[in-house]
C-alpha cells in the first residue's frame, strides 16, 4: 500500500510507537530511552508521546534494568528493556540466562517471560573493544531465550513488532552501523513470518547464510560474484531462535556447497553452530566442506583499520566464494 | 540541587587563605589543571581535524582539580583505574601527553599501540591499571590491588576514579563493602560532574548525598567543592593518608561537566542558564585568580606559563597526526601473553580448509 522511506532507525522507533499505541502494557526502560531519546536516537520522543511512566529513564543499573524487566513480565506488562550497547551484556547475564531463560521451565510452566531486550553490537564507529564486539552467541548458547537480529529496515519494523507479540523473552540485537540505512518499504505488505529465513538471492552454485550487517557484505560480494559467472544464494535467518534450518537445508542440498558468515568472532560462534548443523544435516549433498567467514578471534581495536581488519567484508567473502569454486569458474 | 550548590560557592571569595602562600601548592595544582585543560582542548581539535579514532571522546574540561587534588597525593607504587573520562588524571600522574593523544589517534605511537584509544589508555609503569568503558569497570580491581599492597607490605594505596553515573552500579558497593570489611589501602573518588550522558544526578538517585552511601559501609567519606583545587587536595590528603593506613574511604568532588557527554553531543537536555553557571565553576580561573590575588603569581608569569602548555600540547597534534596506523597483523598481538602462539588468521583457517592440490 503505502511506500515510504524509512531507515533503520526509524522502523525500529514506529515499532515501539505503534505498540505501545496498540498495546497500553509496553513500557520501555533504560538508560537515556527518555528525555535523551536514546543513545542511537531509537526512542527520540518517544516520552513526549507516552510519558516518564511509560518510557522511563534508568539509573545506570544494568542487571536491575533487565531484572526489573523480568519482573515487569511476570506481573502483566510487557517490558522493553534497552541495553545501550550489547557489551554489557555480560554485566545481565543473571538475569537474562538463569532467570528470563529458566522462569517458564523452572517452575514448571506456570509462568512466561515475555519481555524484549533491545540492544545493539558489531564494529563500525572506533568504539574500541568493550563497545563494538557481536554476542549473539552468548544469547543463542542459552536455551529459553528467542534472539532475532534484523538486517534490513522492513525487518527491524516487522521482528521488532513481532518479538512483542511472543510469550518468551526476546533478545533483540541491532547493528549499530545500520542506524541511518535507508530503504523504500511498505510497511503494510504481508510481512515473512517470524522464525522464517529470507532468501534474499537467489543462485545455483552455493549457498551464503548470514545475518544482520554482514548480509549487505554477503549481497555486496554476490554482486561481484555475479560479474565472475557465479551465482551465490543469500539467506538472511533474521531470527537466530528460532532458527528456520529448513530454508537452509533446501538451498544447500539444491547447490551443494555452503558458506556461513558472520560478524562474531569465528570459534563457537554462530557460524561454528550452523556450519555444524549444515554438515552433519546435508553431509551427502556437499561438495566441499561448509566454509566460516568469521570476526577474527580477537578483540575490536579503536583504530580504524584493525577495527575494520578484524571482521568479515565483501572481499574475503567473495574471494573464498571464489576458490571454494575454483577450477568451475573461468578465470 | 545543582543550584543549592551553586548559590553556596557564588560568594566564595579566596579571602580565607590569603596569607597561606608559603608553602601552598597552588602553583603546580594550577600547572596540571592547566595541562590537562589545554590537553582536553586539543583532543577536541584532533577530532574536528578528523584526526581521533572516533568520537567516543570524553573530556574532563571543568573537573580538573579533582584529578590534580587527589594525584597530588598519589605517590610512586601507587595505583589507579579511571572511567572513561579519565585523560586529566593519568596527565595528572605524569602520562606523556603525546602518546597520550597518538592513542587517542589510534596510531601504533600511542600508549596502547592503537588498540585501546581515549577510553582505554593506561600505563602500567605509572601505576594505572586501565581506563574503562564500562562503567563501574574499574572500581573492583583497587579492591585487589589493595590486597596486593596489603600482601606484599609495600604501602600502596589504589584510587578508583568514576563518575556520580558509576553509583548506580552494585559493584560499586560490592567493592566499598570489601574495602571497609577488610581495612583495605583504597580510595574511591566520584567525580560527581551532575551528569551521566543526559541524565542528572537528581534524575537517577533520590539521594544525591552520596558520601553517605560510603559512610553507611564504614568508609572515612567525604564531600568537596571541586571549584577549589585545594579544598580537593586537602581532603584528599586526609583521606589517601587515612586509607594507606588502613581506613579506606570515599570522596565526591563535586564539579560541572562543561561540554557535551562525548564529541557528538551538544546538551540539548540542558538549560542554557544552568550550562552558563555550571561553566563559571571553573576550577582553572579560580586558581588563576587566587594566585594572582595572594601574591603568588604575576597575571603575566601565568601568561607564559598557559602560553608554553599551548605549545606543549600544539605539538602532541603534531606529533600524532605524523604517526602512522598500526600495522595490520599487530591485531593478533597481545590477545596471549608474548610467548604464547597467536590466534590464527580467519584467512589462514580458510585456506586450509580449501587448499586443494
Ligand atoms: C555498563 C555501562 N553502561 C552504560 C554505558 C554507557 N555510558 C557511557 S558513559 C555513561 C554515563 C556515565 O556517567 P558518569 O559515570 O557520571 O561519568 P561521566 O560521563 O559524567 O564522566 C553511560 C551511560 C557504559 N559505557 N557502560
Ligand atoms: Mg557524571
Amino acid at each position: 500500500m503505502a511506500l515510504q522511506e524509512l531507515t533503520y532507525r526509524d522502523a525500529l522507533r514506529k515499532a515501539l510507537a505503534d505498540a505501545m499505541t496498540e498495546n497500553p502494557d509496553v513500557v520501555i526502560l533504560g538508560e537515556e530511552v527518555g528525555r535523551y531519546g536514546g543513545a542511537y536516537g531509537v526512542t527520540k520522543d518517544l516520552i513526549k508521546e507516552f510519558g516518564a511512566e511509560r518510557v522511563i529513564d534508568t539509573p545506570i543499573s544494568e542487571p536491575a534494568i533487565v531484572g526489573a524487566a523480568v519482573g515487569a513480565a511476570m506481573t502483566g506488562l510487557r517490558p522493553v528493556a534497552e541495553l545501550m550497547y550489547v557489551d554489557f551484556i555480560g554485566m545481565t547475564m543473571d538475569q537474562l540466562a538463569n532467570q528470563a531463560a529458566k522462569i517458564r521451565y523452572m517452575f514448571g510452566g506456570q509462568i512466561g517471560v515475555p519481555m524484549v531486550l533491545r540492544t545493539q553490537g558489531g564494529t563500525g564507529r572506533s568504539a574500541g573493544a568493550q563497545h563494538s564486539q557481536s554476542l549473539e552467541a552468548y544469547v543463542m548458547h542459552t536455551p529459553g531465550l528467542r534472539l532475532a537480529m534484523p538486517a534490513t529496515v522492513a525487518d527491524a519494523y516487522h521482528l521488532l513488532r513481532m518479538a512483542l507479540t511472543k510469550p518468551d523473552p526476546v533478545v533483540f540485537i541491532e547493528h549499530k552501523a545500520l542506524y541511518t540505512m535507508k530503504e523504500t518499504v511498505d510497511l503494510d505488505a504481508e510481512p515473512l513470518a517470524w522464525g522464517k529465513a529470507a532468501v534474499r538471492r537467489e543462485g545455483r552454485d552455493l549457498v551464503i547464510v548470514t545475518y544482520s550487517r554482514q548480509l549487505h557484505y554477503c549481497l555486496e560480494a554476490a554482486r561481484q560474484l555475479s560479474a565472475r559467472g557465479v551465482e551465490a544464494t543469500v539467506i538472511d535467518i533474521r531470527t537466530l531462535n528460532p532458527l528456520d534450518f529448513d530454508t537452509i537445508r533446501a538451498h544447500v542440498e539444491r547447490t551443494g556447497r555452503a558458506m556461513v558468515v558472520s560478524e562474531g568472532v569465528m570459534t563457537a560462534g554462530v557460524a561454528a553452530e550452523l556450519s555444524a548443523r549444515i554438515t552433519e544435516e546435508c553431509f551427502d549433498f556437499l561438495e566441499d566442506p561448509v566454509v566460516r567467514v568469521a570476526g577474527e578471534d580477537i578483540p575490536i581495536s579503536v583504530s580504524t583499520a584493525l577495527e575494520a581488519g578484524s571482521v568479515p567484508g565483501p572481499q574475503l567473502i567473495a574471494d573464498t566464494a571464489l576458490r571454494m569454486l575454483a577450477g568451475r569458474v573461468p578465470a | 540541587m545543582y543550584e543549592a550548590d551553586l548559590r553556596a560557592t557564588a560568594g566564595r571569595t579566596m579571602a580565607g587563605r590569603v596569607g597561606a602562600g608559603a608553602n601552598t601548592r597552588l602553583p603546580e595544582l594550577y600547572r596540571t589543571m592547566r595541562r590537562i585543560r589545554t590537553f582536553e582542548e586539543r583532543v577536541g581539535e584532533l577530532f574536528v581535524r578528523g584526526q581521533s579514532a572516533g568520537s567516543m571522546l570524553h573530556l574532563s574540561i571543568g573537573e580538573e582539580s579533582a584529578a590534580a587534588g587527589v594525584c597530588a597525593h598519589l605517590r610512586d607504587g601507587d595505583s589507579f583505574t579511571t572511567h572513561h573520562r579519565g585523560h586529566g588524571i593519568f596527565l595528572a600522574r605524569g602520562a606523556d601527553p603525546a602518546r597520550m593523544m597518538a592513542e587517542i589517534g589510534g596510531k601504533e605511537a600511542g600508549y596502547c599501540h592503537g588498540k585501546g584509544g581515549s577510553m582505554h589508555i593506561a600505563d602500567m609503569g605509572l601505576g594505572h591499571l586501565g581506563a574503562n568503558a564500562i562503567v563501574g569497570g574499574g572500581i573492583p580491581a583497587v579492591v585487589g590491588a589493595g590486597l596486593s599492597a596489603r600482601h606484599h607490605k609495600t604501602g600502596a594505596v589504589s584510587v578508583a576514579f568514576f563518575g556520580d553515573g558509576a553509583t548506580g552500579q552494585g559493584i560499586l558497593y560490592e567493592s566499598m563493602n570489601m574495602a571497609a570489611l577488610w581495612g583495605l589501602p583504597c580510595v574511591f573518588v566520584c567525580i560527581n560532574n551532575q551528569y551521566g550522558m543526559g541524565t542528572n544526578i537528581a534524575q537517577a538517585t533520590a539521594n544525591p548525598n552520596l558520601h553517605e552511601r560510603a559512610a553507611a559501609f564504614g568508609l572515612a567519606a567525604e564531600t568537596v567543592d571541586g571549584l577549589d583545587v585545594e579544598a580537593v587536595a586537602e581532603a584528599a590528603e586526609r583521606l589517601v593518608e587515612g586509607a594507606r593506613a588502613g581506613k579506606p574511604a570515599f570522596l565526591a568532588v563535586s564539579c560541572y561537566r562543561f561540554y557535551g557527554h562525548a564529541r557528538k553531543d551538544k546538551s540539548p537536555y540542558r538549560d542554557p542558564v544552568e550550562e552558563e553557571a555550571g561553566r563559571r565553576q571553573d576550577p582553572v580561573a579560580f586558581a588563576r585568580a587566587a594566585l594572582i590575588d595572594r601574591g603568588l603569581e604575576s597575571e603575566s608569569e601565568l601568561d607564559r606559563l598557559d602560553g608554553e602548555i599551548g605549545a606543549e600540547m600544539d605539538a602532541t597534534i603534531d606529533f600524532t597526526v605524523a604517526q602512522t596506523e598500526p600495522p595490520l597483523a599487530s591485531m593478533f598481538r597481545d590477545v596471549y601473553a608474548p610467548e604464547e602462539p597467536e590466534p590464527e588468521p580467519v584467512r589462514a583457517r580458510i585456506d586450509r580448509v580449501l587448499a586443494r592440490d
